[in-house]
């Protein structure tokens, strides 16, 4: 196995991109991901594309080849794979990407993301994104996407305490670090009261604790990391790459606050990588809804079951906190196209460890993403260092 | 959801019939084809539940998709039924009596309808035991 690095990143803005299309969204992206990497797209030897679900937002399925014949990649024959795990197939591209390159088979490999959700109304979205869970069993009987993470904040805040109050501060943090990403979909600060105050999804959850429906693209470029320097001074190294998987539906798991497939990749990623939890300087996790972060950070392995909310509260989680998490403003305030998502996070992270982050810059040397399919039925965990 | 999707699965969705796993006794509902524990080794059966249970968990969706709009608000909750397994289920209450512990039974009631002139999909909610 060779050893990876991450080259260079592009993402479009994130937000409800009425004028662009799917494919342009992908094209924009993948170009200032060459152009950041100095490579040019003859050169690439794969492209791995996350996309939960243009077949129903954009009617369209066969993404790779459409998207590797509007990057100008079909005349010369480069490989393109489209990758679904719902809202973990971007971290699921990029985990693809790596394996191709960490066993030789490739060389120059773009791992993407793109999701065009705004081509059709929020009814029709929120249908589609049932379908992360289990449409037979779950689906059939009324669950909403928002509905089932409602139901994990339930059990977690009748077992844990956990008060209605610290989960908005999972909002407010969030859209004070997206108010500092020029590509944040929210770039507005808010406060508790604004969650608390907005309307009821599915109850505890209000608006503000739920990510929005996005439009957007990411793209990193990948190559072995003996190669890396051929490319640029600044290379990421990928230092764990992992997956799991659970049950689909949220009601056959063994814990309803616990989202075991974050705990068995969090532990397969820090042991590939050989570190512990003080080692990692800053976190980007799947916060889909103010709950979901609040169970990563615990799931992970940051602290115990029950004190999230707490140190959400005290500022542990902000800028310049013990641990940041989502920098980016996270998929709540920094939007959530579902397939991109995962790309997202590595961008996020590669820009702080390059320090190109900005006024959310963190002091960070190793990074890690978590990128969660439906209610936890997959998730992959990323750690990259400078 | 096509009308042979719905029909196929009618018997579990009135009925609450599902299935067991008679090497190792392990009831199943949603039912399943292949034991998890046994896997090859298992032997599956139909099994019909007695429809009693306790609510592990809900929330009240006050926003859904276009086929559950026109029903809202409505309790949703996972039900953990007295044989084992647990499942997805409206509960038909007030919202404001639902909890956590409540003992419920199954009922067969309408559950979603394909627009104005679709296909009434009809299924098991549960309400609450006095």
């Amino acid at each position: 196995m060779r050893d990876v690095a991450v080259i260079g990143v592009g993402c479009t803005e994130f937000g409800e991109h009425w004028g662009i299309s799917f494919r342009d969204l992908f094209v924009k992206a993948g170009a200032l991901a060459l152009e950041d990497a100095g490579v040019s797209g003859e050169r690439l030897d794969a492209l791995y594309v996350g996309n939960m679900s243009a077949g129903r937002f954009v009617e369209q399925e066969h993404i790779g080849a459409l998207i590797a014949d509007y990057a100008g990649l079909a005349t010369n024959h480069v490989p393109s794979t489209r990758v679904e795990a719902a809202c973990a197939s971007g971290g699921l591209a990029f985990r693809q990407a790596v394996i191709a390159v960490a066993s030789g088979m490739e060389d120059i490999v773009v791992a993407a993301g793109v999701e065009k959700m705004t081509d059709v109304g929020t009814g029709a979205s929120v249908d589609m994104l049932a379908s992360a869970a289990d449409r037979e069993w779950e689906g059939f009987a009324g669950a909403t996407f928002p509905g089932l993470y409602a139901m994990i904040a339930t059990d977690y805040m009748h077992r844990y305490p956990l008060t209605r109050e610290q989960l908005a501060e999972v909002a407010v943090k969030n859209h004070e670090n997206g108010a500092k990403n020029p590509i944040a979909q929210f770039r507005n600060r808010i406060t508790v009261d604004t969650v608390l105050n907005s309307s009821l999804v599915a109850d505890p959850l209000r608006l503000f604790d739920c990510s929005p429906i996005t439009d957007g693209a990411a793209a990193v470029v990948v190559v072995p990391l003996e190669r890396a320097r051929e490319f640029t001074d600044s290379p990421a190294k990928v230092l764990a790459s992992a997956q799991a998987s659970d049950t689909i539906a949220l009601h056959d798991r063994r814990d309803i606050s616990t989202l075991d497939a974050s705990v068995a990749a969090g532990k397969r990623a820090f042991s590939q990588a050989g570190l512990a939890h003080r080692d990692i300087d800053m976190l980007e996790v799947h916060d889909c809804f103010t709950i979901a972060e609040i169970c990563a950070i615990e799931d992970l392995g940051f602290c115990k079951k029950g004190e999230a909310g707490r140190l959400t509260a005290e500022g542990a989680t902000a800028l310049g906190g013990e641990i940041p998490v989502n920098t980016s403003g996270g998929l709540k305030a920094c939007g959530h196209p579902v397939g991109a998502t995962g790309i997202k996070q590595i961008y996020e992270i590669v820009s702080q460890l390059r320090g190109e982050a900005g006024g959310r810059q963190v002091d960070a040397e190793i990074g890690m993403a978590h990128n969660v399919g439906g209610t936890g039925a997959t998730v992959v965990v990323h750690i990259l260092g400078a | 959801m096509s009308v042979s999707r719905f029909w196929r699965k009618i018997p579990q969705r009135y009925n609450l019939i599902g299935t067991q796993c008679t090497t190792c006794g392990r009831h199943f509902f949603p039912p399943r084809s292949l034991c998890p524990d046994c896997r090859r080794s298992g032997k599956i059966v139909d099994h019909k539940f007695n429809g009693e249970g306790t609510v592990v968990t809900y929330t009240v969706v006050r926003s859904a998709s276009d086929q559950f709009e026109n029903t809202t608000p409505y309790v949703l909750a996972v039900v953990e039924l007295d044989e084992g397994p647990r499942l997805t289920t409206q509960v038909a209450c007030p919202i404001e009596d639902i909890e956590i512990g409540m003992r419920v039974h199954s009922v067969f009631r309408r559950v979603a309808a394909d627009g104005e002139s679709g296909t009434i999909h009809y299924g098991t909610k549960f309400v609450p035991t006095e």
